[in-house]
């Protein structure tokens, strides 16, 4: 049986196992519907052409653990920010783990989304928020009908939490196979401030697809700063899709780092409903052999007087491939917009592609945009110079690397986690030297 | 200590150097001067190493050992420094950790313990005064932002940082207004004694006045055409370089 068949002949055990009286019944059952029509997305698609799901998806996944299991802390603290006191929402193989995690329910939920779907107090932010902006293609549709379990967090208004929220989903590889579909609700109040890091981390080789959905709200002069490690383990893949919707005045910034797993699909959608709000998408990938990472955003201004930056810095070596795709939709309301968008590629070896991608959609008249793109080598007079310094030929690459993607790390707010973010950058472009900055 | 002979050297199958002899002696000031494009700044980055270039024929040798085949960051190893007229950015490393860098892997490849932090931090402190360098100067990023002048200043002061045996000073002074072209030569000149040498590349003889060589040699259309001392280059500066180039052709 192929995986989607399997997945809608589950669907029927899982909805049953699912107390009826679930609000979102009726959402999981038109989703099915909805996935079992559509399938899997294919090459065929234009937004899909430069990825292909066939080696991900001709695997026999388990699509719930048998069992539960346990994870000592000191096996997985390296995984944390564990140098600074943060929240933490954790899940092993799709499950919540209350041993490592640090949750709070006063004056502000950063809690389960299994919680919040079933208790009555919940109800009214479930119904006015809940797959609200999720799309329906058809592997957000697949997370909306098996979504259960995923972090909650409901921020009231002028709230700021006062340390970033860590949600980690762990692979135990208890599983030969196993798919994990998380749903993460994130609703930011009125001038309410919040960090969120989040990762995905196999323990294991063995192989795990993960298919993420989160939902963000930023209401009016929300800050929100999202940061995405994805440093998975070689047979680990993601797709994540992340939706974000933000009103008057917010502030939203969403950092991608792409350094590890498999295969590695990034959907990251803006809509800037209110006027004044600035959105930032950001990314580093650094990638080797055969791994694959995909950046796909869009940026949909609604609202006049908006701003939005991406800068996205590739480097690529090996025979991995990346893709670019980033759009941006100015609607015919959103007068003076600012939207940037910049796009840098470093192909080192000969064997690597990224195939990139920047569409402007403009119905508006008075708008600023732009958008630059760069395939390209190390610049040679860059290297002689630095190695003429008495650095050798590898330091040398390495030095440039990191300068290439320093625009990218100069605007990560958490210092411990710039800290982190410069190792993994220096541990994967191979060199130990002391650039520290 | 840099013995040049013959040095012939092209670039996509266009000769620029064709034949060059120089012979710079430890604890001696070296000027090349000439006209644009004569090969003056080739010549310095093929003895620092670089591999666009060609060399078709000759040999560089550097305390008796053929270097010709080293890549540069070995000829840095053994204190070969070049100090480039256009300087480049890298954005998000400081001055302080790009130098550390530098000072750290050369020692290492000289089986040099590494430098204690306490003596590097003086070393910092020292050669900064030297060159009336500001210390927020140097915690921002290498020559992201700099002013010509301050691109300059910051190669001097690497160089000081580096302490190498063989200065290559490529088009130092462009770019210099008089003041820091004076705290310039002064750093330099501090930085002169019996065991090193210096070659300075240039246009012209202002920075002759303060950093007075031993040598003058003027390089026109890849061939060192005379040699002489640093009246030469006062000779030059009075009469342009047309004198010369009817000289060599009589």
């Amino acid at each position: 049986m192929n995986l989607k068949d399997k997945l809608v002949s589950s669907f029927l055990a899982f909805d049953d196992y699912l107390e009826d009286s679930s609000p979102i019944h009726d959402i999981r059952n038109k989703a099915i519907k909805i996935f079992e029509n559509k399938g899997f997305p294919t090459k065929k698609e234009e937004a899909w052409k430069y990825t292909s799901l066939n080696p991900i998806v001709n695997k026999d996944y388990s699509i719930f653990p048998k069992k539960e299991s346990s994870i000592e802390f000191k096996d997985v603290k390296r995984f944390f920010l564990h140098d600074i006191d943060t929240y933490k929402i954790v899940f092993i193989d799709g499950i919540y783990s209350s041993y490592l995690s640090e949750t709070i329910h006063d004056n502000m939920d950063i809690c389960l989304l299994s919680a919040a779907l079933k208790k009555p107090k919940y109800r009214a932010v479930i119904e006015v928020y809940y797959n609200k902006i999720a799309e329906n293609d058809s592997l957000t549709s697949l997370n909306t009908a098996f979504a259960k379990e995923g972090a909650y967090i409901y921020i009231p208004k002028h709230k700021e939490v006062e340390k970033p929220i860590e949600i980690i989903n762990f692979a135990t590889g208890n599983e030969a196979a196993l798919m994990m579909q998380p749903r993460n609700l994130i609703v930011v109040g009125e001038n309410a401030h919040v960090q969120i890091i989040e990762r995905h981390q196999s323990l294991s080789e063995n192989a795990v697809f993960t298919n993420s959905v989160t939902e963000i709200f930023a209401e009016k002069r929300a800050y929100i700063d999202y940061y995405k490690i994805q440093n998975d383990a070689s047979n680990a893949s993601l797709i994540d899709n992340t939706y974000i919707k933000q009103e008057e005045e917010s502030h939203c910034s969403v950092h991608t780092f792409s350094f590890g797993g498999n295969l590695t699909r990034n959907n990251l959608k803006f809509y800037q409903h209110g006027e004044h709000c600035d959105s930032t998408l950001k990314g580093i990938t650094i990638i080797e052999n055969k791994q694959h990472v995909d950046h796909s955003t869009l940026v949909r201004h609604i609202a006049p007087n908006c701003e939005s930056h991406q800068d996205y810095k590739g480097l690529y070596a090996d025979s991995s491939t990346g893709v670019f795709n980033g759009k941006i939709v100015v609607e015919k309301d959103a007068q003076k917009t600012n939207a940037f968008q910049q796009n840098n590629n470093i192909l080192i070896d000969d064997k690597a592609t990224i195939n990139a991608k920047p569409q402007l959609e403009i119905f508006a008249d008075d708008v600023k945009c732009s958008h630059g793109c760069t395939i390209g080598q190390f610049n040679e007079d860059a290297l002689f110079y630095i190695r003429t310094r008495g650095i050798a030929k590898k330091e040398a690459q390495a030095l440039l690397m990191y300068a290439f993607a320093n625009t990218v790390l100069e605007s990560v707010k958490i210092p411990e986690l710039k800290v982190r973010i410069n190792k993994l950058i220096a541990k994967k472009i191979g060199v130990s030297i002391g650039f520290n900055i | 200590m840099l013995k040049v002979k013959n040095l012939h050297a092209s670039v996509d199958d266009k000769e620029i150097l064709k034949g060059v002899n120089l012979e710079v002696n430890a604890g001696e000031v070296h000027a090349i001067m000439g006209p644009n494009g004569s090969g003056k700044s080739t010549l310095a980055a093929i003895i620092a190493g670089k591999d666009t270039f060609e060399v078709t024929q000759g040999e560089i040798t550097f305390n008796g050992e053929d270097i010709s085949e080293l890549d540069p960051e070995e000829r840095a190893h053994k204190g070969i420094f070049l100090s480039f007229q256009y300087p480049v950015e890298i954005p998000g490393v400081s001055v302080t950790n790009f130098i550390k860098t530098a000072i750290k892997e050369t020692r290492r490849a000289n089986e040099e313990e590494d430098m204690p932090a306490s003596e590097f931090l003086k070393l910092i402190k020292e050669k900064a005064d030297l060159l009336a360098i500001d210390r927020k100067f140097l915690s921002r990023s290498l020559n992201e932002g700099f002013s010509g002048g301050e691109k300059k200043r910051n190669e001097i002061f690497q160089m000081a940082m580096m302490n190498p045996k063989l200065s290559i000073m490529d088009e130092t002074d462009s770019g210099l207004d008089i003041d820091a072209l004076k705290i310039v030569a002064k750093g330099v000149n501090k930085l002169k004694n019996k065991d090193n040498a210096i070659l300075v590349i240039t246009h012209y003889q202002r920075l002759l006045e303060h950093l007075v060589p031993d040598f003058v040699h003027i390089l026109i259309d890849g061939i060192i055409v005379k040699t002489g001392t640093k009246e030469l280059a006062y000779e030059l500066e009075e009469k342009g370089y047309d004198w010369i180039k009817e000289e060599v052709k009589t």
